[in-house]
């Protein structure tokens, strides 16, 4: 099969697949089973696509032309190969995973959701094999569009009021400095394909420069950067997979993975760094990490102290793009990944406990451990890889950030990366701690009974698993992150 | 013979259509007789669109008295696609028309009603067609006298005021349009646009040439509504009938806007208007006024028609921001707009009035829940209503990234920036809608609902379809606007 | 002096303003609906002046080609003025006819009186 022919492929199964969902909805067990199919073969599909980007071949389509200087084009480059890779692999397990919880929970509208789940992965899909600005903006959009029925699907007051803010807040961003930022970037560069080297190096003076790196910056609010973070804690009154979505698979990541595809194909890395006007960046995103593992530290609700922890996860991967050297970006693209499958892990656990038990806060956990084994575990690891310890994915981006760092003399960056380590030890052992030293307390007591279902564990042991078979076997995505960088 | 003569019958049909519905006095048949005229109407404009794209501007002596004498009709490019727009409008709405007619309006009206509406059309389509000053009045007070009519026969009393309030300020619009074209007439002696812009040349910056614009520009502006004139619009909208709330919509201002533009650039000019006088400031002032005023108040209203209304008067600050703008991608933008407002707007309504057609009211509270009893109507809604944000993959995108770049183009920054903080404004009465009628308990009034008749919901579909397809596709919609403002711009005549 | 003379030579000019302000006015300040038409026909009305008499030529003759007749006074205005008229004459018996479905409907065709009860529906 040509390369044209695969990429189309990735973006109309999981679309097809939504509509089949929604032909489906008269039967549960056939409705999820279409679910998990679609989500078989979008992973063979970017299964294959990836065996010819690590063979060397370009992988793209032929360019739509919607007005002049406008085209719609997919072109398969290493980071986005990444992205689609975790994106396509987590959406198999969460959709496992959200089969028992939306099931054990007796979540209502369930064909809706499965829906927007699958026009969100097709999206993600575009956003990461898009060619130009343009492209991805569409798929930017649809992303936003397709999660904010699956953020208020609760449909009370709180998810509502959620969803507002989630959408107010992305579609805010993107459209008031992120669409302004695209128009100037068409004016001054006259295109808007991704280059290697970038598309404005050379183009405009350093103040114009400065002024629409922070339109991009805070113009991707899905990057969460501090202050436009707090949809991602209002986010939290989504049912757990929901959240796995937006911290994991697609929607925060699609933020960052924009923010580091501006940087290196708009921008371009040599000429920020020659400029020097992406300074201000690391101290936006130092601020950001250190600021946003202060407030996890004082949050009791599980779900609410994961959401800050992303904030702050996200900005290392921001921090790592605006030290601007190969062997940080190469740590930008590979935080990415490894944040994927740890967070999601994390958010599988804080499920794994809502349904099993109903508990949400952090002080209830005292020896939950022992009831919850499986999932405990599961979380221990997440966390540990969330800190960076080895033998846990985490330990690899973070180790290429300080790189990076070091070689650069960039000690602001260093100071943040290590604070902020010390800090994310304060927020998680403490959890782990409790849930296994600790005697089971009175609310362990009365409502852990036992594991959660079958295949929420399934789920999070897979995680588990692969958090730490991506620091053992860590070939695929660094050789994306090297070819991502040229080094 | 009938290639030769499509200029009047665009026009003639309809009228002859109107007599006859008139005469026949039966609800089915006058409708068979409107439907078949609205069908006529989309391939006459097609033909001379597809000649004029060949062989340039077709001019039309009418009677065969030779212009300046005699009454010319005039098609370029900007008004055969206006009148391609207009009369594709007027086809889709006519097989949406035969329920809601029947369910909103008394069955002894019901030819009347059709008579009325197709001489609407005439009136709408002669404005497009004819190159004559006095002559584009006349057409002017026939479709006007007829949205009167067609807007007093709501089902709501309040109608009646609506129609009376619009009737009032119409007639002082189109009156400020004939002062002006006196003016024009008494300085040049002539009435055929082309002639007075020609003669024109001779004697501009007289006084009574700038009194002429003045007047052209106010009397034009009450007709397409741009802010502050249009307080008649959201009561009249509100209240008409459904089928006439969403034909209106998308033509009639459309119409007045595309006068605006024949006038500033085809008769007075580029250098006079824009250079010499501060049109462009003032324009573009009230366009933002609109564009932000205009949503905001959309934001707290009741009634999802006169939601709609007022967001409708937004839309309009942008394809006047368009015309103030005077470049080529400004310009652009805003006719484009003119045809993606259209599309949209249409769509809308027409869901709207699909919602009346079932639970027999639009208040935004009785909406609740609507969306599972009427999935498809409501997610049609959904789409047009992401397509007046803007979001890219529909026509709003397409229209706004033009009127940005024209922004840019002149070096307005902070242009750029307003015109996207006030699309953001209508994320907020989109949004709220979208809340209401998915994530609410279904309401009393909508506890009976089912979707509507195929004869309303496909053309509902259909529009929005065409919301999205001509986000993607913009060779018809963009590609023919970019040629329509190169010509402006020169001078077009 | 010559202000004066000017005044007085375009008088047509100063009947004309006088019936488009005072038209516009009534439209404006009165409350009852038969009025604000009243007021709307005056306006018009200034129109009609506008365009007629600038076509006259003091003097001059009927519009027609011949032996010692000329020049002639501009038929073309007092053409287009006959379709302004009509319009005008529709326009007020569309007027009146919605006034009397007011009446009937609303009992009363006093706007102040009208928003009085719908703000209190």
């Amino acid at each position: 099969m040509t390369g044209e022919m695969l990429i189309i492929l990735a973006l109309v199964i999981p679309a097809v697949g939504a509509g089949l969902i929604g032909l489906t909805s008269w039967n549960a067990n056939v409705r999820e089973s279409v679910t998990l199919v679609t989500a078989a073969a979008l992973f063979l599909v970017v299964m294959f696509i990836l065996g010819d980007v690590l063979g060397g071949q370009s992988v793209a389509t032929g360019a739509f032309e919607i007005v002049p200087g406008l085209e719609l084009a997919f072109n398969v480059e290493p980071l986005g190969m990444l992205f689609a890779c975790v994106a396509s692999t987590l959406w198999i397990v969460n959709s496992i995973y959200s089969i028992g919880y939306m099931r054990g929970n007796n979540e209502p509208r369930q064909t809706p959701f499965y829906m927007c789940f699958a026009v969100a992965l097709a999206s993600t899909i575009g956003i990461a094999f898009a060619a130009n600005l343009f492209t991805l903006f569409l798929c930017y959009e649809i992303l936003t569009l397709s999660t904010y029925p699956l953020v208020a699907h609760k449909g009370d007051d709180n998810a509502k009021a959620g969803g507002r803010v989630y959408l107010l807040i992305l579609l805010g961003t993107s459209m008031v400095l992120l669409l302004p930022a695209i128009i100037a970037t068409a004016v001054i560069a006259g295109t808007l394909d991704f280059q290697v080297g970038g598309i404005l190096a050379g183009k405009a003076p350093d103040g114009i420069i400065a002024l629409l790196l922070a339109l991009y910056i805070f113009g991707i609010g899905k990057a969460a950067i501090m202050p436009l973070h707090w949809w991602l804690p209002a986010a939290m009154v989504a049912p757990t997979p929901v959240s796995a979505l937006l911290h994991a698979v697609a929607v925060v990541k699609a933020g960052v993975f924009t923010v580091v595809k501006v940087i290196v194909y708009v921008f371009g890395v040599d000429a920020l760094a020659r400029a020097g006007n992406a300074e201000w960046l690391v101290w936006v995103a130092g601020f950001t990490v250190i600021t946003a593992s202060i407030v996890a530290l004082r949050q009791d609700n599980l779900k609410k102290r994961l959401a800050y922890s992303t904030v702050s996860q996200l900005s290392y991967v921001v921090l790592a793009a605006s030290i601007l050297t190969p062997i940080s970006i190469v740590g930008a693209a590979m935080h990415i990944a490894a944040h994927a499958v740890s967070k999601i892990t994390l958010f599988f656990a804080a499920g794994s406990i809502y349904t099993a038990s109903r508990l949400t806060e952090i002080s209830q956990l005292d020896g939950i451990g022992r009831r919850m084994p499986w999932t405990m575990a599961a979380f221990a690891i997440g966390a540990l890889s969330m800190i960076g310890v080895p033998p846990t994915a985490g330990f690899l981006g973070k180790w290429f950030m300080l790189t990076g760092a070091m070689n650069t003399g960039q000690w602001v960056a260093v100071a943040v990366i290590i604070v902020s380590t010390l800090l994310n030890a304060g927020y998680f052992l403490p959890i782990i701690v409790q849930a296994f030293l600790k005697p089971p307390g009175k609310d362990v007591k009365a409502h852990a009974k036992g594991e959660a279902p079958i295949p929420i564990v399934i789920a999070l042991t897979a995680t588990a698993g692969g958090t730490v078979l991506m620091f053992l076997f860590p070939d695929i995505p660094l050789a994306l992150a090297r070819l991502l960088a040229g080094v | 013979m009938i290639a030769d003569n499509l200029p009047a019958l665009q026009v003639v049909l309809p009228l002859l259509g109107a007599v006859v519905c008139a005469m026949l006095r039966r609800g089915t048949l006058a409708w068979g007789v409107a439907l078949i005229v609205s069908l006529l109407m989309p391939l006459c404009a097609i033909g001379l669109l597809l000649e004029v794209l060949e062989n340039g501007t077709i001019s039309y002596a009418f009677g065969g008295w030779p212009p300046p004498i005699g009454i010319e009709y005039r098609v370029d490019i900007i008004n055969a696609f206006l009148l391609l727009l207009v009369s594709l409008i007027g086809a889709v709405i006519m097989p949406y028309a035969k329920s809601s007619v029947e369910a909103e309006i008394a069955p002894e009206n019901h030819a009347w009603f059709y008579a009325i509406y197709l001489l609407c059309l005439c009136g709408l389509l002669g404005i497009a067609i004819t190159g004559d000053a006095f002559n584009v009045f006349v057409f002017m007070e026939i479709s006007s006298l007829a949205t009167y009519a067609l807007i007093a026969m709501g089902r709501d009393r309040r109608a009646l005021l609506a129609a009376y309030q619009y009737l009032v300020v119409g007639t002082i619009g189109a009156t400020m349009y004939v002062i002006g074209v006196g003016f024009l007439y008494s300085m040049t002696g002539s009435l055929n646009l082309v002639d007075i812009a020609g003669r024109l040349a001779d004697i501009e910056n007289s006084r009574a040439v700038m009194a002429a614009l003045a007047f052209l520009t106010v009397g034009i502006s009450l007709k397409l509504a741009l802010f502050p004139l249009h307080v008649w619009l959201p009561n009249a909208y509100a209240y008409a009938p459904s089928m006439v709330t969403s034909f209106l919509a998308a033509t009639a201002t459309k119409v007045a806007v595309y006068l605006l533009l024949r006038y500033y650039f085809s008769v007075f000019g580029v250098a006079v208007v824009f250079e010499e006088l501060p049109v462009t400031e003032i324009l573009l002032f009230l366009s933002l006024a609109a564009m932000f005023g205009a949503s905001i108040i959309a934001i707290f209203q009741e009634d999802a028609k006169r939601m709609l209304a007022y967001s409708s008067v937004a839309q309009i600050g942008y394809i006047t921001l368009g015309i103030a703008l005077a470049n080529q991608s400004g310009l652009t933008g805003g006719i484009v707009h003119l045809f993606n407002h259209a599309l949209m707007k249409g769509a809308l309504f027409m869901a709207l009035g699909a919602v009346f057609y079932r639970i027999g009211t639009v208040k935004i509270d009785d909406l609740a829940g609507l969306g599972k009893k009427m999935p498809i109507t409501m997610g049609a809604f959904v789409l047009a209503g992401l397509s007046v944000i803007g979001v890219p993959g529909t026509v709003g995108f397409v229209s706004k990234w033009y009127l940005g770049l024209g922004a840019f183009e002149n070096g307005w920054w902070w242009l750029a920036f307003l015109i996207v903080i006030s699309s953001l404004i209508s994320v907020v009465y989109v949004g709220r809608i979208v809340e209401v009628v998915w994530f609410r308990p279904i309401s009393q009034a909508a506890r009976s609902a089912k979707e509507p008749p195929l004869g309303m919901l496909l053309p509902t579909l259909l529009l929005t379809a065409a919301t999205v397809y001509f986000g993607f596709d913009t060779t018809a919609s963009a590609g023919i606007a970019g040629r329509a403002a190169e010509l402006l711009l020169a001078g077009l005549r | 002096m010559a202000i004066l003379e000017q005044t007085v030579a375009h008088y047509n000019h100063w009947v004309m303003i006088f019936l488009m302000i005072s038209g516009l006015y009534i439209v404006v300040a009165r409350g009852n609906m038969v009025k604000k038409l009243v007021g709307l026909g005056l306006f018009q009305t200034s129109v009609y002046l506008l365009y007629i008499s600038p076509g006259k030529i003091l003097g001059g003759t009927p519009p027609i080609l011949g032996e010692g007749l000329g020049p002639y006074s501009n038929p073309l205005p007092h053409v287009l003025i006959l379709t302004a008229i009509v319009v005008g004459v529709a326009t007020l018996a569309l007027g009146l006819a919605l006034v009397v479905r007011i009446n009937e409907s609303f009992g009363t065709i006093e706007e102040d009186e009208i928003f009085a009860e719908e703000d209190d529906t």
